[in-house]
């Protein structure tokens, strides 16, 4: 393949957004551009369709940027064995039965479909650390609740839609709660805060 | 030496520079919302401006020192006393132990920001000692008898008596340039972003500035997939009322971005009160 797959959108003056056709090559031009950085460039935010390109404009400028990303072709990402992290879940959020019946499964089918999967970290947004996980059972993509929970425990194992996630604080949230981890996904005082940063791979064990 | 809060005020908060650079793990720039006025204060007091300040949101804060120092009071236009006298906003002046520092109540603007002498020096998160209100990292905003531990880390010796300032705009112009989703809306829409006046509304915050007047039209309804946002995007959700994403903005929206104000008049968003007109001029395109 040569060239961008997806376009270049403008974003202010001090970034643009590049939209990718597939949601797979996001990952791949995140790693294209840290193996080949482009002068200037000072962020690479990853999110479920797009990666936001950050710039300093002193260093370069918004048509520079842009004429550079036409060119670079997303890269394929070597797995890393060891960057597998494995999240110990105890299935039992209250969530679990409406999943279970929303989906026509039983709650056992749903808990060795959720624990079955691959998943990996596409991207973090909403909170510190917390992490959208691609890989979900296509037949447990239910939609989130019509109103979300004042408060959610730190811990909390989710779904909602094509994504899978772990609670990293305490926060509001309208993801269905199937399980909860003690694994702590977030810790600012460790040398790594974020364990599901984007491009980690991840797997549940129930 | 510390401060100790005595009054928080409406709302006061820790804040420096914030934490750039890491919106991959979900963890935004945070940091004072007029940048500007956070590093003149520090400069005031010769503090490197990468010190951590107090920001003040409307003033009302009453703080005591436990020993001898300078400080510095930027943004807002607030009466500013120690006992029963009087002090101007961007001139340092010395704070002695025991004495009282008392802001009142803005009268112009909406957040003052107070450098002493050494920085704040609360134990930093990430890099930073900004409190983020949304990612809830940082110390917790002040409350009545918190402790401030001030640190010994200068710059030099204030040099200036007086930071001349021009006053604020009391209907601003914020700089728009072009936001990735402005194919999400009428034609015609970015016409009314820079014609109409738009207020301020109340339940604005260090996340968003929300805006009220005639909603803008969006022609595409579908749902967008996450995507990262940077601050001064022009949010539009379904109500057609854009928000304005500030220092503690989500590091990712769900709703189409029509426009983003430029960096530099993002200073002057933050001192915009509710109920105050605003309005958008396109830059370059």
């Amino acid at each position: 393949m040569t060239g961008l797959p997806g376009r270049v959108l403008p974003c202010g003056e001090r970034a643009v957004l590049v939209e990718l056709d597939r949601a797979d090559d996001v990952l791949g031009l995140q790693a294209a551009l840290e193996q080949k950085p482009l002068p200037g460039v000072i962020e690479l935010v990853p999110a479920a369709r797009t990666l936001l390109v950050r710039f300093d404009p002193q260093w370069t400028s918004l048509s520079r940027i842009r004429e550079s990303l036409i060119g670079v072709s997303p890269v394929d990402i070597p797995p890393v064995a060891a960057d597998e992290v494995v999240v110990p879940v105890v299935y039992d959020g209250e969530d679990l039965a409406d999943v279970a019946s929303e989906t026509g499964l039983t709650v056992a089918e749903v808990v060795s479909r959720h624990s079955a999967g691959g998943y990996v970290s596409a991207f973090c947004g909403f909170a510190p650390g917390f992490a959208y996980l691609t890989g979900l059972d296509p037949v447990l993509h239910v939609p989130r609740r019509s109103s979300p929970r004042t408060r959610i425990p730190a811990g909390s194992v989710a779904i909602a839609g094509e994504y899978s996630s772990v609670y990293p604080s305490a926060s509001p949230g309208g993801w269905r709660l199937i399980g909860r981890t003690s694994l702590p996904v977030w810790d600012v005082d460790r040398a790594r805060p974020n364990l599901l940063a984007p491009g980690t791979r991840v797997r549940f064990s129930g | 030496m510390k401060l100790e809060v005595i009054r928080p005020g409406f709302a006061a908060t820790v804040q420096d520079l914030g934490r750039p650079g890491l919106a991959a793990m979900g963890v935004g720039r945070s940091g004072a919302a007029d940048r500007g006025a956070l590093r003149l204060a520090n400069r005031l007091v010769a503090n490197p401006e990468t010190h951590a300040a107090l920001e003040v949101t409307l003033g009302g804060l009453v703080l005591r020192a436990t020993g001898l120092t300078t400080v510095a009071v930027t943004g807002a236009d607030c009466p500013i006393t120690v006992g029963r006298r009087a002090f101007g906003l961007n001139a340092p002046f010395t704070l002695r132990a025991g004495e009282e520092l008392t802001l009142g109540t803005a009268a112009v603007g909406l957040r003052c920001y107070v450098a002493v002498r050494g920085g704040i020096d609360v134990p930093p998160v990430l890099g930073s000692r900004a409190t983020d209100t949304l990612g809830k990292l940082g110390p917790p905003p002040l409350s009545s008898g918190m402790q401030l531990p001030v640190g010994h880390d200068v710059a030099g010796f204030p040099a200036v008596d007086l930071a001349p300032r021009p006053a604020l705009a009391v209907e601003p112009v914020l700089r728009v340039t072009a936001g990735p989703r402005m194919d999400w809306f009428a034609p015609d829409a970015l016409a009314t972003l820079v014609s109409t006046v738009y207020t301020v509304s109340p339940d604005s915050d260090r996340i968003g500035i929300r805006l009220t007047a005639a909603p803008l039209t969006r022609t595409r309804h579908d749902e967008l997939p996450s995507e990262a946002c940077v601050p001064g995007s022009l949010q539009v959700p379904p109500s057609g009322m854009p928000i304005l994403f500030h220092a503690d903005h989500p590091t990712t929206g769900g709703y189409p971005v029509i426009a983003v104000v430029a960096e530099e008049d993002l200073d002057v968003a933050a001192q915009v009160r509710p109920g105050q007109r605003v309005r958008f001029r396109a830059r370059e395109w």
